[in-house]
Formats: structure tokens, sequence, C-alpha cells
């Protein structure tokens, strides 16, 4: 199996753990991922939100980028992933912006390229029989999946899992040996990108997914994309001081229990970069 | 909040330029308020998202595009995914916000637009996003900008950091160099991606200067 592979911005800073973990998981299962040449970043929300033009010929160029390696491409932030896939999707449904787009870029060269979450590849082109093969160790852990907005929603433009109870995470997790809580909490917004320009919402909407998770009494929370993981382990000391609450919950990318379970080093997967500590949690569970 | 229907404050125009932009029809909505219902920042709007349509519906667009709703828009796809008559709601937004940005619409909510300005041009120059100064250029800008805004905005955002120190003391500041010793935050940019970034911003530039020549 290969694929091109987009790492995006964020994981070559302050997500480097979800880089990681992605890569020595990848190793782990055979799956070979090739670095897209000279990406860039795909706009992201500011992109989307000040003009259309710019929002999908940036995807639209690093997907041209990831067709010279191979014709799929795997990509890991969930709001990168859905840039592409809404990218595609207007290209494909808007003739005006196709003609405008086509002055600039082949975007006929597009037709055919797949955009895949690395969650989406791991559940159905791996699966879980693979999965569970490469499992060397049991985690006796209560993971709570959280799967965020934009790695199934819209289910038109992410074609990913269910939109209100998506299970892919959870049966990957099951299936490498660990439990996972079922919880109302799985698709609720962490409020993503307003993590510098509106604190207080995020603060406020990333309480109650840490709470629920608590409630929940999962020992830990699962995340696919890396302003989930931001808004929930990061600010989980600003959400603590605001609420005058301890959680605790250590967060981790599901790539660094699927690391972890398959017997990886914990400096390979990343794991201690997060600003929770999971010391306590692994060592009470006997995970070095 | 109460609107005033009147001759003079239709704009069809703008409702065609929205419609245009999101690819899609407001009058399919019927009100059922579903989308609202599931918003998470609902309750931080001063319209909620379906008042919002509901203005378009009714040719006030110009209250639409004023409103704070459009900028404190999460993007997080709930009400799209739940709409039982398929309208796009977040693609609404994104229209809004394109057209109040290119009718020169002062945003409503200043911080969010200066983000998005000051993260375009971070990787406009270097490619990708180099948070160091991403996060500089905003907390040291929002206070300055608010100001070159109004007096009164200025002293808003300034309360707005008082209420955030209180509650989070020197929140981002204490926060980097936890970063930078778990090796997560980098010093200086990677311009590894910075040939892609230009080529798409100056073909985008070009094509809109050429549609301005082409209305005028």
């Amino acid at each position: 199996m290969r694929y091109a592979y987009y790492p995006g911005c964020s994981l070559h800073a302050t997500a480097v753990d979800y880089d990681e973990s992605t890569q020595a998981v990848a190793r782990a299962l055979g799956i070979e991922l090739v670095e897209v040449p000279e990406w860039s970043c795909c706009g992201s929300t500011p992109a989307h939100s000040t003009d259309e033009v710019l929002a999908t010929a940036l995807p639209a160029k690093n997907l041209l980028a990831a067709k010279t390696v191979a014709d799929e491409m795997a990509v890991c932030c969930s709001a990168c992933f859905s840039r592409f896939k809404f990218a595609q999707k207007h290209l494909e449904e808007k003739e005006e912006l196709r003609a405008r787009i086509a002055e600039i870029l082949p975007v006929e060269d597009l037709e055919g390229m797949k955009v895949r979450h690395f969650l989406d590849i791991l559940a159905r082109d791996v699966g879980l029989a693979q999965i569970t093969q490469a499992k060397q160790r049991d985690l006796d852990l209560k993971v709570a999946c959280y799967y965020g907005c934009l790695i199934t929603r819209p289910p038109k433009v992410a074609e990913f899992d269910d939109p209100e109870d998506p299970r892919s995470m959870d049966d990957l997790l099951a299936a490498a040996g660990m439990g996972t809580v079922p919880w109302p909490y799985k698709t609720e917004c962490c409020g993503a990108t307003f993590s510098l320009t509106r604190t207080e919402t995020v603060v406020r909407l990333s309480a109650d997914i840490l709470a629920m998770a608590k409630e929940a009494e999962a020992d830990c929370i699962a995340v696919a994309c890396p302003l989930c993981h931001a808004n929930l382990d990061l600010r989980q000391s600003d959400i603590e001081r605001a609420f005058g609450v301890q959680y605790g919950i250590p967060v981790f990318y599901f790539t660094q229990l699927l690391g972890m379970a398959f017997g990886l080093d914990r400096d390979e997967l990343g794991i201690g970069r997060a600003l929770v500590s999971c010391d306590e949690l692994l060592a009470s569970k006997g995970v070095a | 909040m109460k609107h005033v229907l009147a001759q003079e404050k239709l704009r069809p125009d703008a409702l065609e330029s929205v419609e245009g932009l999101s690819g899609q029809d407001v009058r399919e909505c019927y009100q059922c308020g579903k989308c609202t219902a599931g918003c998470p920042i609902a309750a931080d709007m001063d319209l909620p998202p379906n008042q919002v349509i509901r203005l378009l519906q009714l040719g006030l667009a110009d209250e639409a595009l004023r409103s704070r709703t459009i900028w404190l828009c999460a993007s997080c796809e709930t009400c799209t995914t739940r709409c039982p008559r398929e309208v796009d709601l977040a693609a609404v937004m994104d229209a809004l916000r394109n057209l109040a940005l290119r009718e020169g619409v002062r945003p409503t909510v200043w911080a969010v637009a200066f983000f998005n300005r000051t993260f375009l041009s971070i990787i406009k120059r270097y490619g990708r996003v180099f948070e160091m100064e991403l996060i500089g250029r905003f907390n040291t800008g929002s206070v300055v900008g608010a100001g070159a805004q109004s007096t009164w905005a200025a002293i808003k955002e300034i309360a707005r950091r008082l209420w955030k120190a209180v509650y989070y003391p020197f929140m981002d500041a204490l926060k980097a160099p936890k970063l930078f010793l778990r090796g997560r935050l980098k010093l200086l940019p990677s311009l590894r991606g910075r040939k892609t970034a230009k080529a798409v911003f100056s073909d985008v530039r070009k094509l809109e200067s050429e549609r301005g020549g082409d209305a005028s």
C-alpha cells in the first residue's frame, strides 16, 4: 500500500507527536507514506472565510503535487482533510469556479485522485483483522473516542463513517485490544479554529467534552485531529482553572494508542509531548 | 432583534451573490430551527443561524452581512449535516463572509477577521503556518488594530484581555516554553512549501485583477 502523505502545518509543529506516531504505525503495518513534495498550507478556515478561489486553489495545487507520487493521498489533520475534500467537491459541482481555477491550474489532472483520512485508511484499507494481528500487547485502557467535526461532516463531503455516531476509531482500538466507552459527545465541536480568537468559547465547549468523558468513566481520550488535541490537551489547564475542576485526562492521538498496542517504543510515538501527563495512567496499567 | 422591512433596504443583488457563491437556494429553508438547535456557538451569536437565512429570504442581506453571527460560525458543519431541507448553511456563512470582505463591510468580530488576515499573510510569505509569528502578531496586533477601528473597540478588546488575564494568568506566554521543551514549537519558519503557496497566491491575484478589469 502506497499513499502520498500530506502532513499539514500542525503535524510539523505543535502536533509533531501525531506525525511521529502516524509514521511509526504505517511502518509497522507495511504502509508506505511518501510525503507530498513541497506541500504548502491548505489555507484552512482563514482561506475559506476569505475567498473561495484561494480556498480551492491551495488544496488543488497540493493535490497536483501529491499526484506525482501516488493516486491516493493520506491526510491526518481533519481540518486539512476537509479542505481537500471540499475543494474536490466544489471543482466537480461549481462550473464557474472550476472554469476560473482551470485558468491557473490543470484541474482535469485531478480526476481520479483520492483524498483519505488516515483513520479511514486503517479502518477500510488495512482492516480490523490485520490490526488484531499486529497487536503485541493488551492495553487495559478505557478510551473515549473523540471524532470531532470535520472527519465525518458534512457526510456528502467527508464520505466517511456516521456523522452522528461514528464507530471506526472505536472498532480500530477495540481490534487492538483496548476498551472504548459509549458516550454522546463523539462529534461535538471543540471550538477548533477559535483557540486564539475566542478562547472563552473554546474553553466552554471543550470543558463539556472533558466533563462528559469523565462522566463516561474514560481513562483517556483518543483524537484524530491536531486542533481537537490542542483544545483538549493544551487548553485543559485553562479549562480546569476557569471552572475550578480537576480533570487530568490524558489525550492521545489514536495512532499513539495503536502504536503502544503494537509494542512500539514510547519515543517513537511521541508519547510525553502532550501537556497533560499520561505517565501515571500508563504506569497504573503496567505500560512502560 | 427587530428588523424593518422597507423597499430601500432590500438587496436582491447581494442575495444573488450569496446564492451564487454558496450554490444554495435559501428559499428551500422552512425555518424549523434545527440548525440553531444544534449550533455549538448559537448562544454567543446576535442572530441565531436560522434567522440569518430568514433575513436573506426577506431580502435583508445587509443585516446578515453586518451580523456577528457570520464571524462567530466555527464551520463545524453540524447545521449542514442536519438540515432536513439540505440547505448547506455553513456554505451560506462562508459566502456571507466572502461577500462582506468583498463589499468592504466592517467585520463585526474584528479579532476573527484579523486572525484570518494574519494567517493568510504568513502562509503567503512562508508557504506554511509559522505559529510563533502567528500568535505573536495576533496577540500584539489585536489590541492595536481594535484601537485603529474605534476607541470603543479598543476598550472592549482590552477588557477582554483583562478578563482573560484574570482567569488564565499569562495563558499562552506560559505555554510557549513548555511546548518548546517538548519539541512542539519551532523558532524558525519552514520554507519548503514557499514556492507552492507563492504561485497560488500570485495566480489568484491575477485572476482577481482580471475580474476587476471586466467589471469596470
